[in-house]
């Protein structure tokens, strides 16, 4: 390196190449097995030096890069800028916690597995880090796929389950569509540049395309499509609840972490950075897109009974939120009320960043708990709280934040978007000032609806008694487990009570996008944010929560002499009899399932009257695949049929074909 | 910070906390009679609590330390509510802390707590009850958001002090928008707090109690803590309608000198509003649980139209 590039350039591509170097080293595990312990110590190392990087870019000025790789005449453009460094501090931290907790998790499986493993997730992170910077088409799209390919291969680890390849199937094409759809956005954009110009492919060229409006709709719709796809908004999202639970718990977390959020990258960079002023039906169809994705997650993860799934699902529930302040910011941005479009971005932002550090965690430890008992069934667990009590400690900081309650993270992005919402009444057309608003009351039933989700999810794995004789022998998970969960949830609980913080680091990537800045001001040294006079002070809230129950846990324990005594469960005076009288997640789903049963697919199998093994069965499937998916594929096989007639048999007619072919497009060339 | 400010803070607090088991007497004083009996006295919850208060703890086996941490959190989670929520003065330290979004987060905090609590011990009952706490929860909660938008918009913030601020500023005005938002809220007050229609707070029948099935399992001085949590909790919610419908009488200067009015202008609204709801108590009857999402639905319904007046008519 004989031109200094920047340090922050610098912290990237040692990471870039520790991992290279690391992924390749994996390869020599079943060879050299004393090197095993440091490879996923290292590839931490490499995220943290990511995520330091992403700091130095979001407080620094954007510096551009031409790299010698690429094609004759086709370098590498790389460029990090505030929404590059704002993705890249999520990804570094994160993929951190994760990877300390591959460590742990992989000290365990057997050696050809580690280490392909070790040599997927170090490509996979590598190419995360590109896609995060690439700043031309052409190193996009090929960053892009390398991230597709690595993590369908981490997906199907397990591959010689048939349902693990068929979800891993679903997930390479689902991807595979929307990369078609993202190549067509760059190539219908770089198709309109001035006449002239050399091949636009540079995200600076296709800036400088300036489309028309019809023209930037479609680009739009298809990035919306393709980001989309990647990110699980409804109806491409049937890929996640298969792929999500079939990986290895970590890799779940990482994929939806992190690996859902490059969607939203891709979103903001096409919607925001490549196109010109977005039309206002852009913004309403990004919204509805949200709003929708969002009450479908928050619903059907709350009849989920796979832990798992209920994460999955859940995920897809987030994505909607971010996805649904993308859309007001896009609103306001087209309106030219640009300080409110920062505010919407800063509130979608903060829950990327919430979400990839909740659902981490709860990934997480839902992969320590399924070492520890082999179960993801939720009903078969319960009581995990007395044999791993600190996981279940952590999990408890993941369960309040997902719940969006404060003191917490989750609490200061639904806070914001909320805020976000009610300035919509400054928009000029009275419909939108009207209407907008109602999506703040579906936003606040998606927020009390994940409350209701992750009681659920946590009441039942960690609470209650144990259902199964076999949870009495889980054990504490390893020191490496809890680093990376402890870790995480660090990270919930800063990222909750130092809001001004990360908006003032969030706050350069939302102003560069939107060119607004957010009406968000910090008082009491930090301590406090407010929008419209209207403040939210979590240091102050916890000190006051904490002295009053101090107070009170003092009052009461000198009044008494010794510890409370100890008695069975009194429960109205029944006996309780029986770890399976519990509820189950079938059991706590089914309020949700009677009200919201014209929105489910709900199959029901209930015992007769003289069944001599009476058994109540109830599965909720996903819609979209009756409603959309099925009919599609059928409706494929049946034109494909179809055009088996025209099928030649024989080699002239063929070549005939491919004459008229030719003619037609030489006639239809202007 | 001034001293002035710390005396006001301080009275706020100990008055959320040593009046609220006195409205709910008056509560249950007025349901008497109503009924025509006459009532165990106003004093009745306090001699209640003194007497849970002495009695030794009992916990159940195989609980874990959320179930002992609950009631400390519920206590000081309500007690911190009526902290921020502007009853005699609107100038308090810690109501720039939390608007009025946060306090419907604090109240989902307690909520969550509670349930977690309930299904500790893998009683049915228990885990009955946090299913059908959380349902109403999640159910209110738009409702509320509702409601508390239509003051949002008219004074321009979420703040409970501007609100108040600003709706007093007009002097005694009633915006139509504000009644339908009035009436929805206090359907949903009714339902967050477990009172009838949706839930009824006297008995402990199996099958249709709600709240009172998360407290099956407490004893002694953690029920002390979670009745008087709950108690303090329709004290906060009636002082949130009471700081959004009925703002005028607040205290809005520096002085100390206003206070003794203020409070006993609040006094009486208190006294209304319990009386009120001992009224709606008597004349309805509970719903059946499936019933209760109608009953949010129209409280929505209300809240939207509430939103749509404000927008159609400007006020």
């Amino acid at each position: 390196m004989h031109t200094p590039i920047g340090l922050p350039w610098e912290l990237l591509l040692s990471a870039v190449v520790l991992w290279s170097v690391v992924a390749l080293a994996s390869l020599l595990i079943p060879h050299v097995p004393r090197m095993a312990p440091a490879i996923f110590p290292l590839g931490a190392l490499g995220a943290l030096l990511t995520a330091g990087a992403g700091v130095l870019a979001l407080r620094g000025p954007p510096i551009s890069t031409v790299s010698p790789l690429g094609l004759p005449g086709l370098p590498f453009h790389g460029r990090l800028d505030a929404l590059s460094g704002l993705f890249l501090l999520l990804f570094g931290v994160t993929a951190c916690a994760i990877s300390l907790d591959l460590a742990g998790y992989r000290a365990r499986e057997h050696y050809p597995v580690a280490s392909r493993i070790g040599l997927q997730y170090h490509i996979l992170l590598a190419s995360l880090a590109l896609v995060f910077v690439a700043a031309d088409a052409y190193s996009f799209l090929i960053a892009w796929e390398v991230m597709a390919l690595s993590s369908y291969f981490l997906v199907v680890t397990d591959h010689h389950t048939p349902v693990v390849r068929s979800a891993g199937f679903l997930y390479l094409l689902i991807a595979h569509v929307g990369a078609l759809a993202i190549l067509a956005a760059f190539a219908i954009l770089a198709a309109h540049a001035p006449a002239g110009a050399p091949l636009a492919l540079t995200f600076s060229a296709l800036r400088a395309t300036d489309p028309d409006p019809a023209v930037a709709g479609l680009v739009f719709i298809l990035a919306l499509i393709g980001f989309g796809a990647k990110a699980g908004l409804v109806p491409l999202h049937v890929w996640l609840p298969e792929a999500h639970p079939v990986a290895p718990s970590p890799i779940s977390a990482l994929l939806s972490s992190v690996l859902l959020k490059v969607g939203i990258y891709g979103l903001l960079r096409v919607a925001f950075t490549l196109l010109p002023a977005p039309a206002p039906w852009w913004g309403l169809i990004t919204l509805a897109a949200g709003l929708g994705t969002a009450l479908s997650g928050a619903l059907l993860s709350a009849v989920q009974s796979d832990m798992k799934r209920l994460l999955a699902y859940s995920s897809i529930e987030n994505i909607g939120l971010i996805v649904a302040g993308i859309g007001l910011a896009l609103l306001f941005s087209a309106y030219g009320l640009k300080a409110f479009a920062a505010l919407s971005l800063i509130a979608a932002l903060y829950h990327c960043l919430n979400h990839a550090f909740f659902k981490g965690l709860l990934f997480l430890g839902t992969g320590s708990v399924l070492h520890a008992t082999g179960e993801r069934n939720l009903g078969r667990l319960g009581g995990l709280i007395h044999r791993m009590p600190q996981t279940a400690f952590l999990m408890l900081i993941g369960t309040l934040a997902i719940a969006g309650v404060p003191p917490l993270n989750g609490f200061v992005s639904e806070w914001l978007t909320l805020q976000a919402f009610l300035k919509a009444t400054a928009l000029p057309r009275p419909y939108l000032a009207m209407g907008i608003p109602l999506g703040a009351a579906l936003t606040a039933l998606v927020a009390g609806l994940a409350g209701y989700v992750i009681v659920k999810f946590y009441g039942i794995v960690f609470l209650g008694r144990p259902r199964e004789a076999k949870l009495a022998q889980a054990v504490e998970s390893g020191p490496f487990e809890r680093a990376g969960l402890g870790l995480l949830a660090a990270l919930c609980v800063v990222t909750g009570l130092w809001p001004a913080g990360v908006i003032a680091l969030i706050r350069p990537a939302a102003q560069a996008l939107t060119g607004g800045e957010a009406p968000v001001t910090a008082g009491d040294h930090g301590a406090r944010i407010a929008v419209a006079h209207a403040g939210y002070a979590p240091p102050l809230l916890w000190l006051a929560l904490g002295i009053i129950a101090l107070v009170g846990v003092l009052v009461l324990r000198l009044r008494s002499s010794g510890p409370a005594r100890r008695a069975p469960p009194w429960n109205c005076g029944h006996p309780v009899a029986g770890a399976r009288l519990q509820d189950t997640a079938e059991g706590f789903g089914q309020p949700i399932r009677h009200i919201f049963a014209p929105f489910l697919d709900i199959k029901c199998r209930r015992p007769g009257l003289d069944d001599p093994e009476p058994r109540y069965e109830a599965a909720v499937n996903d819609r979209f695949w009756e409603g959309l998916y099925r009919p599609l594929a059928r409706g494929f096989e049946a034109v494909f049929a179809g055009a088996r007639v025209l099928r030649p048999r024989r080699i002239a007619i063929s070549l005939l074909y491919v004459l008229a072919m030719l003619v037609a497009l030489l006639a239809l060339t202007p | 910070m001034t001293i002035d400010l710390v005396i006001r803070q301080t009275l706020q607090i100990a008055l959320v906390v040593g009046a609220a088991p006195l409205l709910a007497g008056w509560i249950r004083q007025c349901r008497a009679w109503l009924a025509n009996r006459v009532g165990a006295g106003l004093l009745q919850p306090y001699r209640e609590l003194f007497k849970l208060l002495r009695k030794e703890p009992v916990v159940a086996c195989g609980a874990s330390w959320v179930f002992i941490a609950t009631p400390y959190i519920a206590f000081a989670t309500m007690a911190v509510a009526g902290a921020i929520v502007p009853m005699m003065t609107s100038r308090l330290p810690l109501a720039g802390a939390a608007d009025v979004v946060a306090l419907a987060g604090l109240f989902a905090l307690a909520r969550i707590f509670a349930a977690l609590a309930a299904m500790d011990l893998g009683t049915p009952f228990g885990s009955m009850g946090a299913r059908r706490t959380m349902l109403v929860g999640f159910l209110a909660e738009p409702a509320l958001l509702m409601v508390l938008f239509t003051p949002a918009l008219i004074s321009g913030s979420t703040s409970l002090a501007i609100i108040v601020r600003q709706l007093a500023r007009h002097g005694f005005i009633l915006y139509p928008s504000m009644a339908f938002a009035a009436a929805a809220f206090v359907m949903v007050a009714l339902a967050e707090n477990a009172r009838l229609p949706v839930d009824n707070p006297e008995t402990h029948l199996e099958l249709t109690m709600i709240h009172e099935a998360l407290n099956l399992e407490y004893s002694g001085p953690h029920l002390a803590l979670i009745e008087w949590a709950a108690a303090m909790k329709l004290f906060v919610y009636i002082g949130i309608g009471v700081a959004l419908f009925l703002p005028w009488g607040i205290a809005q200067g520096r002085g100390l000198a206003t206070l003794p009015v203020a409070c006993a202008l609040f006094a009486m609204k208190l006294a209304v509003g319990g009386a009120g709801l001992a009224l709606i108590e008597t004349l309805l009857a509970k719903l059946r649980l499936f019933r209760v999402p109608e009953f949010l639905g129209i409280a929505f319904l209300l809240a939207v139209l509430g939103l749509l007046v404000r927008y159609l008519v400007g006020h």
